[in-house]
């Protein structure tokens, strides 16, 4: 035990003395070394905090005899996962593969933590099975990276209460100048159009990513980071039009107060991820069938746009011994029609691949939304969104500085729009002092 | 006049009590109603009154959720606490009962060293306690989380004033010159006497590994080995993704408050004739 966590101290140790030089180029070379499959019988680790994966993997593990994937789980990734994968990094022995959400990855690309596998072939085969977008947000949008492979994704679309709408003869909003009129007649009505969430902070991202914000980019040598585009201010602007008017409600998410306001129609839409579909089932069992799902509200008339709020990749870790066959297992994890089935079963992880949308359970009608077949909406919102939003290296403090100025903003102190600002000099601060580049 | 005036000192101090005492009790109040209800009426009804009582159903769907890994993992937490306090408590007492009892160069140091330990939290100690645990290959046991929660620096400043002020010197003297070894003497008088205090230390040491977090956080992989706390906070971090869990979540932190309690009221007695033994001298 003590002597082969030497060996992989060591070869942690070479790794970095391999790539400290050049950067990209580099990595990508070693990668291509890297992924070649090992021989004999493999055993692979895999940290993932999906509810049931184990289950998942057994399926694996009975039919892959010479590659057995052993499960280690733990909370959530910003409740403490992803930190104890810095630390088992700095300590060399991190797990073969983990669990990484997209907005995430780039926090461990910049610590270099994560192996390239732009070099293994039934990698770069894959490509074309997973959305484009989704591909994109484990590349990074470059042709020389693959940081890890896409599982679940968490398009966005519009959840309203059918009957309510109907009740007060008020149309459906497709275009969000008319989801603000409707939000003056729902107020009319006694209830809010929905409820704005001062901590989301990438509900928020989902909806600039709608619209057309950009908030980070990289050329492969800088980081830019502009919070305050023309875009993302328009969205901005347009909440922070609709809490000044007391249009929508500010209660807190995710608490009890917030799943009352949906059970009892206080709140009438939430423009919320495909995964949404199962935390108003559950918060708000009263309203069990008087839901339905559009496509989120368009910018301009016409437009076919939507945006991502969520979503996860099985990223494997630079440390890893056989990359190439935890590449396999990945790709099975996250292709294949068994596993998906399952990921969706026991934890309603919606696949971030094309064929995934035809998986029997994404096509039949849900009771709760009176039988609509809900997902065929968040089937073609997924393939609508724009392949280009691209995530910070420090996302964590990116969204506890803006969800501070965002509250603050809820509570009538300064504007969404000034709170985005602020996040982007304090974000581009921690950068600087992190020594990682960044644009001016 | 003055018995009216002590008359109201006693009123006013009545009511600062109750007014702590009903803001502590209320959540656990919240938490006793919160676990008694089903599903749907959790969010619906008010939260501090009882709704349909669902109570038994919702212990039997968290005993069988997971082929019932919350038993697990109170058997866990009663494992690494019960064990570790008892060690602990074991040590902190020899520990203590020297320092406090036998003449030895460096003796003051290495009770201010001690005393030291006691300001440096728990949660700074983690994450050097896993490098050195990755360093020897054991994280992710059993060992990585029991080993480091044995120790216990307050316990042994406790029992360094326990074993001061209820084992006179004379007795060990007398002990010694009937022949007893140190070790007898330890175990069969000093112990005996010291005992009270020691209740106490097992007590604060139960308590705190009971509720100890981040450490078997930063040491565990393996859900089959996570304490009480830690399951109940992952299932929770999972909530957004399994609402169902939140009621689980709930239940769960009800019957992992029961061991604190029934520890208390079993050594409550002793735990106070042992706070009395500290104050008189």
């Amino acid at each position: 035990m003590k002597r082969s966590v030497g060996i992989v101290l060591t070869s942690v140790l070479a790794l970095a003395g391999c790539s400290s030089g050049g950067d990209d180029a580099a990595s990508g070379d070693t990668a291509t070394s890297a992924c070649a499959p090992s021989t004999g019988q493999v055993e692979l680790t895999f940290t993932s905090w999906i509810p049931g994966i184990e289950e998942v993997v057994k399926v694996w593990n009975d039919k892959n005899p010479n590659i057995q994937v052993k499960v280690q789980t733990g909370p959530n990734g910003n409740g403490g996962t992803y930190q104890n994968f810095f630390n088992q990094l700095k300590a060399g022995n991190a797990p073969d593969l983990g669990q990484i959400e997209y907005d995430t990855l780039p926090s461990f690309r910049v610590q270099d933590g994560l192996a390239n596998l732009a070099a293994c072939d039934i990698v770069t085969g894959a490509k074309d099975k997973f959305v484009d977008w989704t591909w994109n947000q484990v590349t990074f949008g470059r042709q020389d990276s693959v940081y890890g492979i896409p599982q679940d994704a968490g398009p966005m679309a519009l959840f309203y209460r059918a009957d309510l709408f109907k009740q007060n003869n008020i149309a459906v909003p497709t275009t969000w100048a008319e989801y603000a009129t409707a939000a003056e007649k729902v107020k009319a009505a006694g209830g809010y159009i929905t409820n704005f969430s001062q901590s989301d902070v990438n509900q928020f991202a989902g909806l600039a990513w709608q619209a057309g914000g950009r908030w980070f980019g990289n050329d492969g040598s800088q980081w830019t980071v502009d919070f305050s585009d023309a875009k993302t201010t328009q969205v901005a602007d347009y909440w922070q039009d609709l809490i000044g008017r007391k249009l929508v409600s500010t209660v807190p998410p995710w608490t009890t107060e917030w799943d009352n306001a949906y059970n009892t129609g206080q709140a009438w839409t939430w423009v919320s991820a495909v995964w949404g579909a199962n935390s108003i089932a559950t918060g708000a069992p009263t309203t069990k069938g008087k839901w339905a799902v559009a496509p989120m509200p368009q910018w301009n008339a016409g437009d076919k746009s939507a945006g991502n709020w969520g979503g996860s990749s099985t990223a494997i870790f630079k440390s890893s011994k056989h990359p190439y066959e935890a590449a396999q297992f990945a790709l099975w994890l996250n292709t294949s029609d068994e596993a998906l089935t399952l990921l969706n079963q026991k934890a309603n992880l919606y696949p971030a691949t094309k064929a995934g949308a035809t998986l029997p359970a994404l096509t039949t009608g849900v009771d709760f939304y009176g039988g609509q077949k809900i997902y065929e909406v968040f089937a073609e919102a997924s393939a609508q969104v724009s392949p280009d939003f691209v995530w910070g290296p420090l996302m964590t403090k990116t969204y506890a500085d803006t969800a501070d100025g965002f509250k603050a903003a809820v509570s009538g102190q300064g504007t969404l729009a000034e709170a985005l600002k602020t996040a982007q000099s304090s974000t581009v601060q921690a950068m600087k002092s992190q020594a990682i580049p960044v644009k001016e | 006049m003055r018995s009216r005036e002590s008359l109201f000192g006693r009123t006013a101090a009545m009511l600062v009590m109750g007014v702590f005492a009903f803001y502590i009790l209320l959540p656990v109040w919240w938490l006793v109603v919160a676990a008694t209800k089903d599903r749907a009426q959790f969010t619906g009804t008010n939260p501090l009154w009882f709704a349909d009582f669902a109570f038994v159903d919702n212990i039997r769907e968290l005993l069988t959720y997971r082929d019932g890994v919350f038993l697990r993992w109170m058997g866990n937490s009663i494992a690494y606490t019960g064990g570790a306090a008892l060690c602990g408590t074991l040590l902190a007492a020899m520990c203590g009962y020297a320092l406090s009892k036998y003449r030895f160069p460096g003796r003051e140091t290495l009770f201010n060293i001690v005393l030291g330990g006691v300001l440096v939290p728990a949660t700074a100690l983690a994450l050097p306690l896993f490098l050195i645990f990755s360093y020897i290959g054991a994280t992710n046991t059993f060992w990585a989380v029991f080993l480091p929660s044995i120790v216990n620096p307050f316990g042994v400043y406790l029992a360094q004033i326990y074993a001061g002020a209820s084992v006179p010197d004379e007795l060990l003297e007398a002990a010694r010159i009937d022949g007893a070894g140190e070790v007898r003497t330890f175990f069969t008088v000093s112990s005996r006497l010291m005992f009270p205090g020691l209740v106490t230390i097992f007590l604060f040491h139960f308590v705190a590994v009971w509720n100890s977090f981040l450490l078997p956080l930063i040491m565990l992989g393996d859900e089959r080995l996570f304490p009480v706390t830690l399951g109940l906070y992952t299932w929770n971090t999972q909530v957004n993704q399994l609402p169902e869990l939140r009621g689980l979540v709930l239940v769960g932190s009800l019957l992992s408050i029961a061991p604190l309690i029934v520890a208390f009221l079993l050594l409550q007695r002793f735990w106070r004739n042992g706070l009395g033994t500290g104050a008189i001298k």
